[in-house]
């Protein structure tokens, strides 16, 4: 890891905000998050492939002793896989599970800017129209008279959905472990 | 929770277990007196400690049962089935009685009451109390808030004797001499207690914020003298407190009696005839013996009398002190164990798997630098490790024998249920496996049993018309398996039906009615979810939810289950579980860029690829000295990058008797691996178990070479081969 250049963005995160909004490239469009859901932002490297699991995994890596997914979000949106470059950055967010927080690090091609959008400067998304599923919209921001999507970081990372293979496995499953009271709490990931 | 509460609700639980464990024992060997007398020492244990704790339906309750028990114990009631099922349910019922008062609701819900309140009318019909007298069965209250203990069958012998007077200003500083008493319940059983009330004034001239009163106290157990003294440390400047040891020569209560000023003499016989080591008589004529004495002026203390008349033989106390000094050595050979909360061995654990990647990776830097002084060290170091390691988790392994001997129960109460006469037979139960893996066992285990009881054995008419013995059969048995556990729940009743489940499957469109399966592959078809054959839905089983998640819970344990079956003879569940779950032995491969652990001990050789398979490379098989051996390509299966490499190898791997052979690009060899868990995004993925993170870093998969197997053979190849990584995504229909 020790390669891996660490950006510190722990003082952005102190005075941060529910407005705040980190905002980065992907495939030549600008998308924000907000920066709540964020913990860092890590040099792309060192990651490992995980066999047998669809593209939009890229794999996993080491995050000082805890092995951490990694998602390819252009993928994710059904682009081509993100080209790596210099630029490309991990960013590594943090999303409920249940009761638990999982850490997921998703793929940009380079991270921009730390943003303030006012909650008057954030218009619903629009029904169709977008490049990306609207469901992982959570709004748009007005930002110098440009629209910003705002990513829904829930529906984007839904670990429901990034946990099936492949789509012959997306029918529902049946209702089980409800019932049954027999269920065993999955286990995490850190 | 108050920590003695908590002390008193392990050791409530502990003694029902032991206490229902004995009363099954005594359903096959009715005439063992040592589980008579376990069943009762664990009764009068409950009712002793809940004493101290003030909670009183529990103490009354239990009391009924423990007169019982006595009167089973003396003999004077035969052993018959109704009466162990009658003390099961009592057993059940202390155990909610006790929860209750520990929740601060002595007694407990309704339901609970009823049920007390059933149990104890059947209790009191075997005693042959009617109603009325039930009352003066239970437990007296000699003074307000204190409780009167019964005098047992423990001689006073082996019993430390505590005087205590408290002082009158005792209530008056914070003091409340009741808690000093439960507290010191906590150090052994108190077998007898008596209230001194000598000093206390009459009333016009009583103080009500003074305390007046005195306790004689009888108390047995593994208690040293500074311990009972550190009881009533507090008050220790302001009491009279006298504490004799277990076989204390009489000469001591000599003393004692003349240290009390009062009239002592008469206090002690009370005492002594309480405790049962004189008889009133004996005392009487003691008592006749002194006053004669002061009559012509020379006065002899009642001890002395009681001994020079050999009411208490010395050789009797010598051969009691043996057999107590026996007794105390076994005790504490018992108990040398402590409980460790299961948080700091979790810690401990994790903090050794820490040590372990760090020696790795040393290790593999020390290599390095060629010094052969430093590489030897290293070596001692890791060896050490290792040990450290093995050390630790071994603190963790618990035999699987007490979680088999809960179905004992089980079964007994499930076979009455359904009117089938079910004999369970348990084996291995001494095979050690990972608490953590043990806990989570036995609940899909219970539904094995359940689903065997409920479907697999057949009603004894069924069974006799076949020509098998009425008796059904289950059996549980646990054996080691390279480096896994097997637990196998087996039975002898009617097996799998090939052909119900085919067409279940087929009505629940699992398979294809063309579809031409094996014996084996049709059987596993009941681990899909929503499957059931049960015609009738009964409460034990046939919810249609199950076996699928049987399945699952197992998996995510990183184990497997199976099942056999022989139509018309019984089928056999077996489940392979890891030892435990958070180190194992690995074998380091690389294929394509990636590094890949191979379980250690599913490894079984490794062989070189080519020239094995000769020429045409058509087929996935190779002749491995004169058995087939067929293998995996892992580099084509997990799309790696295909580097040119000079020779692959194949790791020759073996479980549950199979072989298959796994093809790697360059052996790296063994390595100790710590698993990390994989998030749950992986879940679905069959093949990988977990991550492992190496001395440089890097994060490897760990292959789950069954899964990976099962995967390829039943697939006839891989089903995400090339087809996860290039669907896209996004064009899943929600």
């Amino acid at each position: 890891m020790a390669q891996v250049a660490e950006q510190d963005y722990s003082e952005v995160r102190a005075d941060a905000d529910q407005n705040q909004f980190l905002t980065f490239s992907l495939g030549g469009e600008v998308y924000a998050i907000e920066i709540l859901s964020t913990r860092e932002i890590i040099g792309y490297g060192n990651l490992t492939t995980v066999p047998m699991m669809p593209a939009f995994i890229r794999g996993v890596i080491n995050l000082r002793g805890s092995v951490v997914p990694v998602v390819d979000l252009a993928a994710r949106f059904g682009d081509e896989s993100a080209k790596i470059t210099k630029r490309s950055s991990i960013i590594i967010i943090e999303i409920m599970d249940g009761d638990t927080t999982l850490n997921i690090g998703v793929v940009v091609d380079s991270v921009n800017e730390v943003l303030e959008i006012l909650p008057a400067d954030i218009e619903p998304p629009p029904s169709f129209g977008a490049r990306i599923r609207t469901d992982f919209i959570k709004g748009m921001g007005k930002v110098d008279g440009k629209f910003l999507v705002l990513l829904d970081v829930a529906n984007v990372l839904s670990v429901e959905e990034l946990s099936l293979l492949d789509e012959a496995q997306q029918k529902p499953r049946l209702e089980t472990s409800v019932e049954d009271g027999l269920s065993i709490p999955p286990t995490e990931g850190n | 929770m108050d920590e003695s509460v908590q002390i008193f609700e392990t050791e409530a639980h502990e003694l029902l277990d032991d206490m229902e464990q004995s009363l099954l024992e005594l359903e096959n060997n009715p005439d063992d007196l040592d589980h008579i007398n376990s069943v009762f020492r664990a009764a009068h244990t409950i009712k002793g400690s809940s004493g101290l704790f003030g909670y009183e339906c529990v103490v009354t309750f239990t009391h009924l049962v423990e007169s019982l028990l006595d009167r089973v114990r003396a003999g004077e009631q035969e052993i018959v089935p109704e009466l162990l099922t009658l003390l099961l349910s009592c057993c059940d019922v202390m155990a909610q009685l006790v929860d209750a008062a520990i929740a601060d609701q002595d007694g407990g819900d309704d339901e609970v009451q009823q049920k007390t309140l059933t149990l104890s009318q059947q209790l009191n019909t075997y005693l042959g109390i009617t109603p009325a007298d039930t009352d003066q069965t239970t437990v007296t209250t000699a003074e307000p808030g204190m409780k009167k203990f019964e005098p047992t069958d423990i001689v006073l012998g082996d019993n430390w004797h505590i005087s205590i007077h408290f002082g009158h200003d005792v209530l008056r500083n914070g003091m409340d001499p009741l808690s000093f008493i439960r507290y010191l319940g906590t150090l052994g059983d108190i077998v007898n207690l008596v209230t001194l009330w000598d000093e206390m004034p009459a009333v016009d001239d009583m103080d009500t914020e003074s305390c007046y009163l005195g306790f004689e106290i009888e108390i047995t157990g593994n208690v040293d003298k500074q311990a009972i003294e550190d009881v009533f440390q507090f008050v220790m400047d302001d009491c009279r407190l006298y504490i004799l040891p277990p076989l204390s020569n009489l000469s001591l209560y000599e003393n004692l009696i003349e240290q009390l000023v009062n009239d002592g003499s008469l206090l002690l016989g009370d005492i002594l005839v309480q405790s049962g080591a004189a008889t009133q008589r004996e005392i009487d004529e003691a008592l006749q013996h002194q006053e004669g004495q002061q009559a012509i002026g020379q006065s002899e203390p009642l001890g002395k009398i009681l001994r020079q008349e050999g009411v208490v033989h010395p050789e009797v106390i010598e051969v009691a002190a043996k057999k107590q000094q026996q007794v105390r050595e076994k005790q504490n050979l018992a108990g040398k164990s402590i409980r460790v909360s299961a948080d700091k061995l979790e810690q401990l654990i994790d903090l050794v798997g820490e040590l372990v990647i760090s020696s790795a990776n040393t290790k593999l830097l020390g290599n390095r630098t060629r010094d052969t002084a430093l590489i030897e060290s290293l070596e001692n170091m890791s060896r050490l490790v290792e040990d450290i390691r093995d050390t630790g988790l071994g603190l963790r392994m618990v035999p699987i024998g007490e979680t088999f001997n809960r179905f004992r129960r089980v079964v007994r109460d499930l076979s009455q249920t359904m009117h089938k006469d079910i004999e369970l037979e348990l084996s291995g139960g001494d095979k050690e496996l990972d608490k953590t893996v043990v806990e989570k066992i036995g609940d899909p285990l219970m539904h094995l049993v359940r689903n065997s009881i409920d479907h697999g054995i057949e009603p004894a008419e069924q069974r006799l018309q076949q020509g098998k013995p009425g008796k059904g059969k289950l059996r549980l048995n646990a054996y080691h398996d390279s480096g896994t556990i097997v637990i196998e729940v087996e039975d002898d009743g009617g097996g799998l039906s090939r052909e119900k489940i085919l067409a279940k499957a087929e009505q629940q469109g699992l398979i294809n009615p063309s579809q031409t399966l094996t014996d084996q592959e049709v059987y596993r078809l009941i681990f899909e979810p929503g499957f059931s054959t049960a015609e009738q839905v009964t409460d034990v089983s046939g919810r249609g939810v199950g076996m699928d998640v049987v399945r699952r819970n197992i998996e995510s344990l990183r184990g497997q289950v199976d099942v056999e079956s022989w139509p018309g003879k019984g089928s056999r569940f077996s489940i392979r579980l890891p030892l435990t779950l958070a180190i194992i032995d690995g074998f380091l491969v690389k294929v394509g860029d990636s590094s890949y652990v191979i379980p250690l001990d599913m490894v079984e050789e490794c062989v070189e690829l080519s020239g094995m398979a000769g020429g045409e490379q058509a087929n996935d098989y190779i002749n491995l000295r004169g058995e087939v051996l067929p293998f995996i390509r892992l580099g084509e299966l997990f799309q790696e990058t295909q580097n040119q490499v000079k020779r692959e190898n194949i790791v020759v791997t073996q479980f549950a008797g199979q072989k298959a052979g796994l093809v790697v690009d360059e052996l790296l060899g063994e390595y100790q691996t710590v698993i990390k868990p994989l998030s749950r995004i992986f879940a679905h993925l069959d093949g990988v178990s977990g991550a492992t993170i190496l001395g440089s870093g890097e994060v490897a998969m760990i292959i789950n070479v069954p899964e990976l197997v099962q995967q390829v053979a039943m697939n006839g190849g891989w089903r995400a081969r090339g087809g996860g990584g290039l669907e896209m995504p996004s064009m899943q229909a929600h």
